[in-house]
């Protein structure tokens, strides 16, 4: 176990966990679990040791992210999406002075990073902006209707989308730092969900400026399909096997429980239990699978961009939402009335709530349409081990 | 060759901005040419030189101007009338 997943484990078990129920109850940010990483170092992980971070790579946010699934899925849902953001930061900064400045800010005060992607009005497409990026004397302005934005108040910046100039078609996107100091939020719609209550993704009108070096300069597209898409699900599928996992594991101390107390007799629960275990088994297998080839895809921006990639990764999306959800619902048959209720110790409430929002965050239909583009175009591909 | 290419791109490219503007290194996807119109694109280039793009030229640099369109064709085998 390398030291950042021990002390992952330790802010889990000691912290998100013993608040996960009340960051649910109250859908407040789990503030508690996100100052025990920033302590521990863990939000600068992805940075490399020439700008003074660590140096880690995507594997270990990803054990991380499997870990705190485990015991508070917003928390665990909050340091994903943070750590999406250092991954197109690091790698498509460039020799930019103040994205490089900033990026060993990130490491040496341990910032923590928002996304504003999604924007009203161009019908949940984060591919499309409707706002644009509009220069003045080498500054930007931009003004941005945001449908969520997760944590952003108690956030240190925003990366926002826009389009390149007001000119510029909804496709031909920018990527821009925003500093928390600089935006104005003006607060619209509140984030009252089924689950994944703590990441706060209140909706806002978001208006910043800042410096021109602020923006990346390679295409959105680029740093959409090279690194966001591809991390996203990544991360997003290793926390969603902490939930399944975490279910699992209340099922199987269900299930002992009752084979103690009734010596020889087969619990009723047990064969599902295996039955589960196997689907939980798959999914892990189609996570590692995925996270190996993106990291054999890593050095190469032709690699990362190749559409079997990109379908490869949308499929790991779609396959590990659907089982999270799948298998917390075993694991609420196997446990019985003591799953259902929410103050046992084999509650599986939560769980289960927090497991939906797999399917509808970045919602699986729109994937799967992106997919069946890419099934017209790709080959046959005969060669298994390839 | 490139003018067979603008004639597909006018029908499946779902631009904006007419093709005139469009030089033949200009950036398509600064022109709005989304993923999904560069699916469509690549079938319709197919369809038109009567050609199959290999896996791995199956990505936005491929299809990033009327250039290195061109240059894709050639490198399968379409060849240059022009020349």
């Amino acid at each position: 176990m390398t030291p950042w997943l021990a002390a992952a484990r330790a802010v889990g078990v000691e912290i998100a966990g013993r608040h996960a129920d009340d960051v649910d109850a109250r859908g407040r940010f789990p503030a508690e679990a996100l100052s025990a990483l920033k302590e521990r170092a863990l939000l600068g992980l992805l940075v490399p040791a020439s700008e003074g971070g660590p140096g880690a790579g995507i594997a270990d946010v990803v054990v991380i992210c499997h870990e705190l699934g485990r015991h508070c899925a917003s928390t665990a849902m909050i340091y994903a999406m943070h750590q999406i953001q250092v991954a197109c930061l690091v790698r498509h900064a460039g020799g930019n002075p103040w994205l490089r400045a900033f990026i060993r800010r990130l490491a040496s005060e341990q910032l923590l990073l928002a996304s504003a992607t999604s924007e009203a009005g161009v019908g949940g497409d984060v591919r499309s902006s409707v706002c644009a990026l509009d220069e003045r004397r080498g500054r930007f302005a931009l003004t941005k209707q945001a449908p969520v934005i997760s944590y952003a108040e108690p956030c240190d910046a925003i990366l926002v989308t826009a389009r390149r100039t007001p000119q510029s078609p909804p496709s031909d996107q920018m990527l821009a730092v925003v500093l928390r100091a600089d935006a104005d939020l003006q607060a619209r719609e509140v984030w009252n969900t089924l689950g994944m209550r703590g990441t706060c993704s209140n909706g806002y009108r978001l208006a910043a400026e800042g410096e021109i070096a602020q923006i990346l300069q390679v295409p959105y597209a680029d740093i959409s399909a090279q690194t966001m898409l591809p991390t996203s699900h990544l991360v997003w599928s290793a926390l969603w096997l902490g939930i399944a996992g975490e279910a699992l594991s209340r099922a199987r101390a269900f299930v002992r429980a009752e084979a103690k107390r009734k010596p020889g007799v087969p619990p009723i629960g047990a064969a599902r239990l295996a039955e589960a275990m196997g689907e939980l088994q798959s999914m892990k297998g189609e996570l590692l699978a995925c996270l190996r080839q993106y990291e054999a895809a890593a050095g190469s921006g032709d690699a990362l961009s190749a559409l079997p990639f990109a379908l490869a990764m949308n499929n790991l999306k779609i396959l590990s939402s659907q089982k999270v959800v799948s298998i917390v619902g075993q694991a609420m048959l196997i446990c019985g009335l003591e799953g259902y209720r929410s103050d046992s110790p084999f509650s599986i409430g939560r769980l289960l709530r927090d497991a939906h929002s797999a399917v509808v965050m970045v919602n699986n239909d729109r994937i799967v349409a992106n997919n069946a583009g890419l099934a017209l175009a790709l080959r046959d591909d005969p060669e298994l081990l390839a | 060759m490139k003018v067979r290419i603008r004639t597909v791109l006018k029908s499946a490219g779902s631009l904006q901005a007419g093709l005139d503007a469009i030089r033949d290194d200009s950036d398509l996807h600064a022109a709005g040419l989304t993923s999904h119109a560069t699916v469509n694109l690549m079938l319709a280039l197919e369809e038109a030189f009567d050609v199959e793009f290999p896996d791995r030229l199956l990505r936005r640099k491929t299809f990033s101007s009327i250039d290195a369109i061109a240059e894709a064709l050639a490198e399968i085998g379409v060849r240059d009338e022009a020349a």
